[in-house]
């Protein structure tokens, strides 16, 4: 206990040091991991092996090469692209199937099954049967990705759907709320927090869904890239564009999902 | 056709819930016939769990499943319910909470401060509901049901579970509610003390599947709902000295 400052100066010191703690302690264990790296590196080069285990140094200089060119830019464009088209798509429909199982037991008890067959589906079937099917296109390419993530979104949601307030709804009804307004004030406040987890996973499987689906049939975005690398067995440009785009999706986690998050929390105790 | 008429009529002949694994079919309800004039305040009483709640429901068209009929008369045409507990939302502010109830541009959301003023939540305005004590959250429910300036208001226990100051001011505030708007008012409570003090009429229901036992009119001035000796005078009049 600090006993000479007042309690006021106590928890503003304590919240200073929080704040920097909370930015010290990420920054330092990647440093740190950084720094395991580069001494693995030079191990491997010291066995000769350089080209199949390139170091930071090596893979920050390609990033830099590849970002000059416009290549980096274009390819990590094109990937987020496809997220920012099939994210929603998955979302949607993945939503509004888990409310309706929710909510209607004889349809969760038949389709149940369908739905366990969806979720154990491979990822890579789905893209291989859509390209076979579609072609290589782009819609193939959107469809294979939202198809691979919809029954994770239905689960979550279901869960959700499954433990609306029946209060609230008898509330909404005796108060003449109507669809709309029962949907935006009652049902989805309620569904938030399922959203947000089915948001925050979601995006963190779509985004390595696009990389095969790039990878297999698109000649652009960072799967493509990916593929090129591992014919020429270029190690440094494939962990060039990996770690270019876990920062891309780090930037949306922390500037959209998370204050998403902490608006729609703000009513809880 | 039955001719329309200024009594609200409610007739249950006959409510039961189906049964449920090994409990067998539960006959809640049987034979009730009652009539209410506009603007009184009927009590409905009896002990736990013998179907005033279930009426309440059917009469507020959350239960359809029933035998017999409630007819509004012409002159119910809004009615609110304030439920046993608070059924707030939580992500909406004691403002919006209530705001919520009327349709958008509505005059009646002109009346929401002052509402709020009378029931002492002016500073609570913008708080979210899980912020307030249970006493302030019912005092929202009660504005809410009464700000729509309902023909007819449901009230299920709305006090229930508070501590006895706060209950008894709540009451206070809702019969003065109740001699503003006028309006007519069903409420259930096991509670014989409340009734009395409330109600211009009480009904008791009561028997192994619930049905009309009695029917008093309660004979108290305004005045003397004050008076706690007036109150347990007339409750000792209508339930004996119990």
């Amino acid at each position: 206990m600090v006993s000479s400052s007042t309690s006021q100066e106590y928890s503003a010191s304590r919240l200073g040091r929080f704040r920097s703690s909370r930015l010290i302690w990420p920054v330092l264990s990647l440093a740190a991991l950084v720094l395991l790296w580069e001494v693995a590196a030079l191990v491997a080069a010291y066995a000769g092996k350089a080209r199949t285990f390139p170091g930071p140094s090596e893979v920050t200089a390609t990033m830099v090469r590849e970002f000059r060119s416009g290549a980096l830019q274009m390819h990590v464009l094109a990937t987020l692209g496809r997220v920012a088209i099939s994210f929603p798509i998955a979302m949607f429909l993945g939503s509004a199937i888990g409310i309706a199982l929710g909510r209607m037991k004889g349809v969760d008890r038949f389709f149940d099954s369908w739905l366990i067959f969806f979720l154990n589906l491979p990822a890579l079937v789905v893209i291989i049967l859509c390209y076979v099917w579609l072609g290589l296109t782009e819609t193939a390419a959107i469809m294979a990705v939202a198809i691979n993530k919809i029954p994770n979104v239905a689960v979550t949601v279901r869960e959700g759907a499954r433990s609306l307030s029946r209060d609230l709804a008898e509330m909404a009804e005796v108060y003449n709320f109507g669809f709309w307004k029962t949907l935006r004030h009652v049902t989805l406040p309620q569904l938030a927090p399922f959203l947000i987890a089915a948001a925050r996973g979601g995006l963190a499987i779509v985004w390595k869904i696009v990389l095969v689906v790039e990878l297999l049939g698109r000649s652009n975005g960072v799967g493509y890239q990916l593929g090129i690398g591992f014919q020429l067995f270029d190690v440094a440009m494939i962990l060039a564009y990996a770690i270019a785009f876990i920062i891309v999706v780090q930037l949306i986690e922390i500037g959209i999902l998370q204050p998403l998050e902490t608006r729609l929390n703000r009513w809880r105790r | 056709m039955e001719e329309m008429s200024d009594r609200l009529r409610i007739r249950v002949a006959r409510k039961e819930f189906p049964a449920v694994g090994v409990q067998g079919a539960n006959l809640v309800i049987e034979d009730l016939d009652v009539s209410i004039e506009p603007r009184s305040f009927v009590v409905l009483t009896g002990p736990s769990g013998c179907g005033k709640s279930t009426l309440l429901n059917i009469v507020a068209g959350l239960d359809t499943d029933f035998e017999g009929a409630i007819d509004l008369g012409n002159w119910v045409r809004r009615k609110t319910f304030v439920f046993q507990t608070p059924r707030l939302l939580p992500w909406r502010t004691v403002y919006d909470n209530i705001a919520l109830s009327l349709p958008e541009g509505d005059p009646r959301l002109a009346n929401i401060a002052g509402l709020i003023e009378r029931v002492g939540l002016t500073d609570k305005v913008n708080a979210y509901p899980e912020r307030l004590s249970l006493g302030m959250q019912r005092r929202v429910a009660l504005v809410r049901g009464f700000v729509q300036e309902p023909d007819l208001l449901l009230m299920d226990e709305p006090f229930v579970s508070l501590d006895d100051p706060t209950a008894q001011e709540l009451r206070q505030l809702l019969i003065d509610l109740w001699h503003r708007v006028r309006t007519t008012v069903l409420f259930v409570t096991h509670d014989r003390t409340e009734a009395v003090m409330l109600a211009t009429r009480i009904l008791r229901l009561g028997g192994r599947a619930a049905t009309r036992l009695d029917d008093f009119d309660v004979g108290l001035t305004r005045q003397q709902r004050r008076d706690s000796e007036a109150v347990r005078l007339e409750q000792t009049r209508i339930f004996g000295a119990s």
